[in-house]
This record gives structure tokens, sequence and C-alpha cells, in this order.
């Protein structure tokens, strides 16, 4: 039985949300960004009259300025997004029980089961937009297929307020001449080796022979074959379902540049607080860290390490995390930003089970980080800190853990 | 921009919401006459979206949202 699948996709979003809020933005070329002050301003989000510009999301500040001069910028509001973007579930979950986010403006639904109840995926799809647009303000592009890739393709081909059906009988008109980088799943590396391949559209991507995919790209060469040619039968997730986590991390851009092991420990200790009591909530230890750092002059490194005894406490992410930076790291060049991830992710009462020798100073370090949670919980993430921090608060002064920055989805691509 | 007002309203045994006066700014409790229509609805002109109260007042028509918490009013057209 084939299945009608729609993906939605709610054009701009943020900088429509703003809108929302404030509708005298509309007519001004609009974007949301973060604090330039303290370094990490950049573009989250534009509306049509800045994209018109030649806005993009990810640019800096200044770019963005250089292209738009009248350009109207306002700080993010993450609670305003999730409320947002949580009512326009509450509007899909009308039409199906099985709908996926992909990031906080885009989801599948399968609303094969439906189509009896309230007409084709076109009806359905119209019903959704109107909807969105007349109950929460908000414009939408929705693709209607029978399978994800090509719905979320469709949902792409217009924007915005675009109703895009990708059929058996017209995705070789719509789909193929698209370029392959257009394709779920396919980044810039896959993208650069299908094109020394000499495969440019997707349509020379599904008209390629499967055996030669296979063999330059492994199995995810046959598996974009098939999205090429329309044989995705993955299916949307219900709404029930949650992910089990991967990893938990922080990270932040300084407001000043860092010179020495010192700087970085005063950084670290902040994202370590936040991660370990991310942890603690969900309940699990890490076997695995993993710290990224980036310098003046934006080059990267990344390093991790696992460890013989999971990790639970500040202390012990700490060392580990200095560590890995003291032997990873000459600071012959000044370093921008750090990120620290912490992954292999285990459960919290196997990992404290295994800790045999180390029992003793985990359990009052345990102790010291819960206490501190518990009166940052009441009285204030600043309410209380350690000593050190206070050497230089210009660094130490966020709270990664409350201040919980989305960046949408597109942003990594 | 938003006209943010105080509303005296009715919460049902049911849960549903029904708003029986405007309390204006200078204090004056005014009788809403009738609900004429409720529906969710975002507003273009004064920004959000809630529960849209089509509502006559003093002989005049006018919106009533309801974004909870709070209510605001706004001109029809």
């Amino acid at each position: 039985m084939e299945r009608t699948i729609l993906h939605c996709d709610l054009n701009n979003f943020y900088a429509s949300v703003e809108i929302g809020k404030d509708p005298s933005l509309r007519a001004l070329p609009l974007a949301v960004a973060g604090n330039q002050e303290l370094r990490h301003g950049i573009i989250l989000a534009k509306n049509q009259l800045a994209k018109q510009a030649g806005v993009k999301t990810g640019q800096t500040l200044w770019e963005a300025k250089q292209l738009c001069a009248d350009l109207v910028l306002v700080p993010p509001d993450f609670k305003e997004y999730q409320r947002y973007s949580r009512m326009v579930k509450e509007i899909f979950s009308d039409y199906s029980d099985q709908i996926e986010d992909f990031g906080i403006d885009e989801s599948w639904l399968d609303v094969s089961g439906s189509c009896s109840l309230f007409g084709d995926g076109m009806r359905i799809a119209q019903t959704i937009q109107t909807r969105i647009y007349r109950e929460i303000g908000l414009t939408s592009s929705i693709g209607i297929s029978f399978n994800k890739i090509f719905a979320k393709l469709g949902s792409d081909y217009r924007k915005p307020m675009g109703l895009t059906w990708i059929t058996h009988d017209n995705y070789r008109d719509i789909v193929w001449p698209l370029p392959v980088e257009d394709l779920l799943y396919v980044g810039r590396s896959t993208a650069h080796k299908l094109k020394l391949m000499g495969i440019e559209t997707i349509g020379d991507l599904a008209q390629t022979e499967y055996g030669r995919l296979v063999k330059s790209l492994g199995k995810w060469g046959g598996y974009l074959w098939q999205f090429a040619n329309g044989e995705d039968h993955s299916e949307v997730a219900k709404q029930t379902y949650i992910a089990p986590i991967q990893s938990i991390g922080n990270g932040i851009t300084a407001p000043r540049d860092l010179y020495d092991l010192e700087d970085v420990r005063l950084i670290a200790y902040v994202l370590c607080e936040s991660i370990v009591h991310r942890l603690r909530e969900a309940n699990l230890a890490a076997r695995c860290i993993s710290v990224q750092l980036r310098n003046i002059k934006l080059v990267s490194i990344q390093r991790q390490i696992t460890v013989p005894v999971a990790i639970t406490t500040v202390s012990h992410m700490m060392r580990v995390v200095m560590d890995l930076c003291a032997r990873s790291y000459d600071f012959k060049t000044a370093l921008r930003s750090i990120t620290i991830q912490a992954t292999q992710l285990i459960s919290r009462h196997a990992a404290q089970q295994l800790s045999l020798f180390d029992a003793q100073e985990d359990e009052s370090e345990e102790a010291l980080d819960v206490v501190m949670e518990q009166i940052r919980r009441r009285f204030g993430t600043f309410s209380i800190r350690r000593c050190s921090m206070k050497q230089d608060l210009a660094l130490t002064d966020f709270d990664p853990y409350s201040d919980h920055t989305i960046h949408p989805v597109n942003f990594f691509r | 921009m938003k006209h943010k007002t105080a509303v005296v309203a009715l919460h049902t045994v049911s849960g549903e919401v029904i708003p029986l006066f405007v309390v204006w700014e200078n204090g004056v409790k005014y009788q809403i006459d009738k609900v004429l229509r409720k529906e969710r609805a975002a507003s273009l002109k004064s920004g959000g979206f809630g529960i849209r109260y089509t509502i006559r007042i003093q002989g005049q028509m006018r919106y009533l949202y309801y974004e909870n918490p709070g209510w605001f009013i706004e001109t029809l057209g």
C-alpha cells in the first residue's frame, strides 16, 4: 500500500516568529542574530526582504550589514520559538500520530491513514498550510510524496508558501534536474566525490549504475541510488518515540582570545558544570570526552579520549579535559572557541557499580556537585561558583545550561 | 501594537473560557453584550495568536484574543 507522506517546513522560522510578535517588522529587512559584543554574533535567520538583499544564515553581522545596510537585528527568543513550534505540532496531531521532527521548524507526517477522513495528500497539506497561517500566523512550504526524501525535496521546491506534490509521474521532471547536494544525506564531501564521478544532478545519480555507486561510496552509495529513484522506505517515527541520547556537550566562543591553559581551564569549568548537570539529569555517565578547539585563525582541531572509569563528576571531567588540551595544543596561536562533548554514554547506575577504587573520592566530589546544583536551582546560577572562576569574570560569566541556544538545522549544512 | 487588557472571564467545569467583562484602564468594567464567534486565530495586526472571540461590547464589534495567560483587544478589519 503506497504511503502519503508530508514534509512541512516553516518559512524563515525565527524571523517569521519575530514578525508574528511584532507585525510592524514585516515591511523591513529583518534578521535574528546573536550577541555581537560577546563575539557570537551570527545571523540565525532572515526574512524574505533580507534574503533578497543577499543576507544568509550563518553570516557574521558585519558581512550581513555590508550586504544590507538597513538590516534590522533582533535577539533570539527561544521560548517563543518553542511555543510557536509546539502549537504547529498540535495542528499536525489532528492529522497523524506519526510526526517526526527534523529540527524546530521542520517535520514529516505520515498521513496515509487519514486520507479516507480528510482527503488526499494535497488536500490535507492545503488544510494544514491554511490552518498554520490562520491560527498561528506563519507561512509554510509543504511537500507531498510517497516517501520521506521526495517529500522533503517537495517542501524545498517552493518557498515561501509552497505546496508541491511529487508523484511517480512527475519526479523525473521535478527531482532529477536538482543538484545532487540537495538530496538529503549528501553533504559537502559526498557531493564532491559524486562530482568527480561526473554526477552533478540527482537524475545523474539515479541513472548511474547501482554497482558503480556501491563500489565508490560503499553502502551509502546504494542508499543514495534508492533515494534518487524514489525507493526510500524509511518510516516516519511515531510521535511518542524518543531517540536515545548519543552525546551531551556544550561549547562557546569566548568573549576574548584565550592565551594559555589557565584561560581554557576557567571556561572549561563552566562548560563541564553544565555538562555534568545534564548528565545527572539524564541519569547517564560518559566513557568518552571529546574536545574541539578553534583558534583565532578559525582553524579547528578535535581530540578525544575514552576513559576506563566512566565520568560522573566535574572534577573527573576537568582532569580529562585539561589533560587532552595540554597534550593537544601548544598555544602558539591563541584560541577563540572551545566545545566539550561527552559521548559513549552509559547508565549512571552501571557506572557507579563499576568504579571500585575511585569510589571514595568520587562520592565527595559528587556530593559537592549535587549541592552546587541544588543551591543554583534555588538561588540562581551565579549565586555560587568556584573561587577560581572569579579570577576572570569576563570569561566565566555565562550559563550554558540555561541559555540553551538552538541553531536551526540548516546552520550546519 | 498589542492592546493588552484585563478581562473577567468564566472558566467552566469543562475547561471552556467565556469572557464576561472587559476591565478598561480607568478601572471601569464594561459588560460584553454577546460572544458571536470563537476560533483559533493569529493577529496579523497586533501580533501574537490564541483563541479569538468576536464580541459585541457597548454596541461595538471587537476581537478579543485569549493568549494564555493574558488577553488583548483589537478592532475588526
